[in-house]
């Protein structure tokens, strides 16, 4: 028979009902939703200033990109997230999701640079906020994925020079943080580029995200590849396959089927990496928000509160990828 | 067969060394350009900058090579702050998840659950808000205990130093405008120190109750059967058994903790890549600057490694290896 009124849960609980109720007094009761600055400030911090992301909502979400045409990014946002959802969804894996998904990135990326049939032309460098977190994200990953099952294969070859390039990549890249594997993008990428050749800085910062979480990814399926049982590929091969119609048609499959969650967690963790990019200067979320309150006076008090809506947005983004990552495994347990 | 396979390495062999040597010449040459003479001789020039948070002197008129050197003991301050501190965490948010006491569970749950979600570099930045934003004065400082206070601009804490009389600890006392004696810990020390602590706490719960979990039921069942209580059966059974299985994990945990420092750029605290970003700017040598970004923190990433290894070889062998 377990008690539930012990002293213990009943200082915890008063604990937590003296903390709950500050915090919902200060986040709700007291808070100011509506874009005034003079209330937020007669607050003195008794109250949240949600009224900075009512004045300051379009930069934070779509940085510097021209007011008029905010509607591009806002459509090509919802898009993204469409496309992330039937994803999930059970009768739509099929053949045909490629195709969704090679048509969906393509208008994602012709609505935010436009220049073709009468949308006007934006530049990279004005792209931002919330639709620049999806593409490091999303183009990330879909970099990061072949290249991170080539370096796997090739460290688990039989070719010891391919084996050693492979793993010292993986295990430099490994070792260094991504702050420098962005300054490398940043400021080593334009060196080793003959003269007159220039990349827009998003392009770099990509190459960049898809070498650090490549390195990431090829050492968790190298986890999933050495898991197959030796008999697999032993059997493939009497049956007179090739080396890569045995990797691609028998180990692979078996190998990302077992490492599926913890490919996931790489995606979580790709995600909210991605608010680094602010360090080189690509305003996504996190430095979308120091463009919308650092140079404004009425406002730079508030960015706290301000912090707080993008660390909602982040979270909500990671805990329902990985509850589904969860319920994934549950499945196929 | 085997044939091939050679040809196929050495052309591969081939391909690496000719493509490195074009990028060093493309790059020498482009740096030559610029008016940037390519080599580590521009650590011996002097910076013309100064750091604001320093454990050894620097001024302006030091070298490149001290700025460097000011930027890696940073970096290891704080991250051995951080390490000790989210170890602590970390190791009682774990147990506290596998408490009996079902409200406790889940708010321990409840944490991990918030901290590892957010990104760290948003968790730094929203600390240091906090600290500079909401804390007081100076003179309004807060007493966190005796002579320690905590004010707008950082913790003042009492620190040992050598007088006439031999080491004394050194209080801090309010001047005019700030404090002074003892140590300053800078709201931008904190706010790192701080958010590294938290975002790994939460990971490192992770790790200690997995690891907890791990150990077999009957282990616990058989200690109580011997009369032990729950502290003694943490103490003397469950945990030395999870540590084996605990350990690697967690080092790679403290190698994350380690490289995550670098966030300190954000918050503008001198750590080795704000000051090697500083330099790369001011000097143009970039490649330098980036290849000892990462020759510093391979090093340091292989010290842990190789300590964290043979504490766990050490384990092993006291334990009797595994069973």
């Amino acid at each position: 028979m377990k008690r539930h009124i012990t002293p213990a849960n009943l200082i915890l609980g008063a604990i937590l009902l003296w903390a709950g109720w500050h915090l919902f007094d200060w986040a709700v009761l007291k808070a100011v939703f509506r874009p005034d600055a003079a209330a937020c400030h007669a607050l003195e911090g008794s109250g949240a200033c949600w009224g900075v992301v009512a004045e300051k909502y379009r930069v934070i979400l779509f940085g510097r990109y021209p007011l008029d045409e905010q509607w591009r990014p806002l459509l090509a946002t919802l898009l993204m997230l469409g496309l992330l959802g039937i994803s999930t969804l059970q009768r739509f894996r099929n053949r045909r999701l490629w195709l969704v998904w090679s048509i969906g990135l393509a208008l994602f990326i012709f609505l935010l640079k436009g220049g073709l049939f009468g949308l006007e032309n934006v530049d990279t460098p004005r792209w931002g906020g919330l639709p620049l977190t999806l593409i490091l994200t999303v183009f990330g990953l879909a970099g990061a994925f072949p290249l991170a099952v080539l370096l796997a294969l090739g460290r688990n070859g039989r070719l010891p020079v391919v084996r050693t390039l492979c793993t010292v990549f993986i295990e430099l890249v490994r070792g260094v943080p991504m702050v420098a594997v962005l300054f490398m993008a940043a400021f080593l990428f334009p060196l080793f580029m003959p003269r007159g050749w220039e990349f827009p800085s998003l392009l770099r910062v990509l190459v960049a995200i898809i070498l650090f979480a490549g390195a990431y990814m090829a050492e968790v399926i190298r986890g999933g590849l050495l898991a197959v049982p030796k008999g697999q590929a032993e059997a493939a091969q009497a049956l007179g396959l090739s080396y890569w119609q045995v990797q691609l048609t028998v180990i692979l499959p078996q190998a990302l089927r077992n490492v599926l969650p913890a490919l996931m967690n790489s995606a979580i963790a790709l995600f909210k990496d991605t608010s680094l990019v602010i360090i080189v200067g690509l305003f996504e979320l996190t430095g979308a928000l120091g463009l919308a309150v650092d140079g404004d006076p009425k406002w730079r008090a508030f960015a706290l509160d301000g912090y707080l809506f993008i660390a909602l947005i982040y979270w909500i983004g990671c805990f329902t990828t990985s509850r589904y990552s969860r319920s994934l495994e549950s499945k196929a347990a | 067969m085997k044939v091939r396979a050679y040809a196929l390495q050495a052309a591969i062999v081939a391909a690496v060394l000719l493509a490195l040597y074009g990028l060093a010449t493309l790059v020498a040459a482009k740096m030559r350009g610029l008016g940037v003479e390519p080599g580590f001789g521009f650590l011996w020039q002097r910076a013309g900058f100064d750091i604001g948070d320093t454990l050894i002197a620097f001024d302006a008129a030091d070298t490149y090579g001290r700025a460097f050197l000011v930027g890696l003991l940073n970096t290891v301050s704080v991250a051995a702050v951080a390490i000790v501190a989210s170890l602590g965490l970390g190791g009682a948010l774990g147990l506290g998840q596998l408490a009996r006491n079902r409200l406790l569970a889940r708010l321990c749950e409840a944490y991990v659950e918030l901290f590892r979600n957010v990104p760290l570099l948003l968790q730094v930045l929203i600390v240091y808000v906090l600290l500079i934003g909401r804390l007081p004065l100076p003179q309004e400082a807060w007493s966190l205990g005796p002579d320690v206070w905590l004010s707008k601009s950082g913790l003042a804490l009492p620190w040992p130093t050598f007088t006439d009389v031999g080491l004394m600890l050194e209080r801090p006392v309010l001047g005019r405008f700030t404090f002074s004696g003892g140590a300053m810990l800078t709201p931008e020390f904190l706010s790192v120190a701080a958010a590294l602590t938290l975002f790994t706490a939460a990971y490192i719960a992770e790790v200690v109750r997995g690891s907890v979990q791990a150990v077999s039921r009957r282990q616990t069942e058989a200690a109580q059967a011997l009369g032990l209580n729950d502290a003694q059966t943490l103490r003397f059974v469950v945990v030395p058994q999870a540590l084996r299985s605990m350990i690697p994990p967690l080092a790679n945990q403290l190698l994350n903790l380690i490289k995550n420092s670098s966030l300190a750029v954000a918050v503008g605290y001198p750590d080795l890549v704000a000051v090697a970003d500083t330099t790369l700017n001011q000097s143009g040598h970039a490649v330098e600057c980036i290849a000892i970004i990462m020759a510093v923190y391979l090093t340091l990433s292989l010290i842990t490694a190789a300590l964290m290894g043979g504490w766990h070889g050490r384990l092993l062998r006291q334990q009797g290896g595994y069973p």
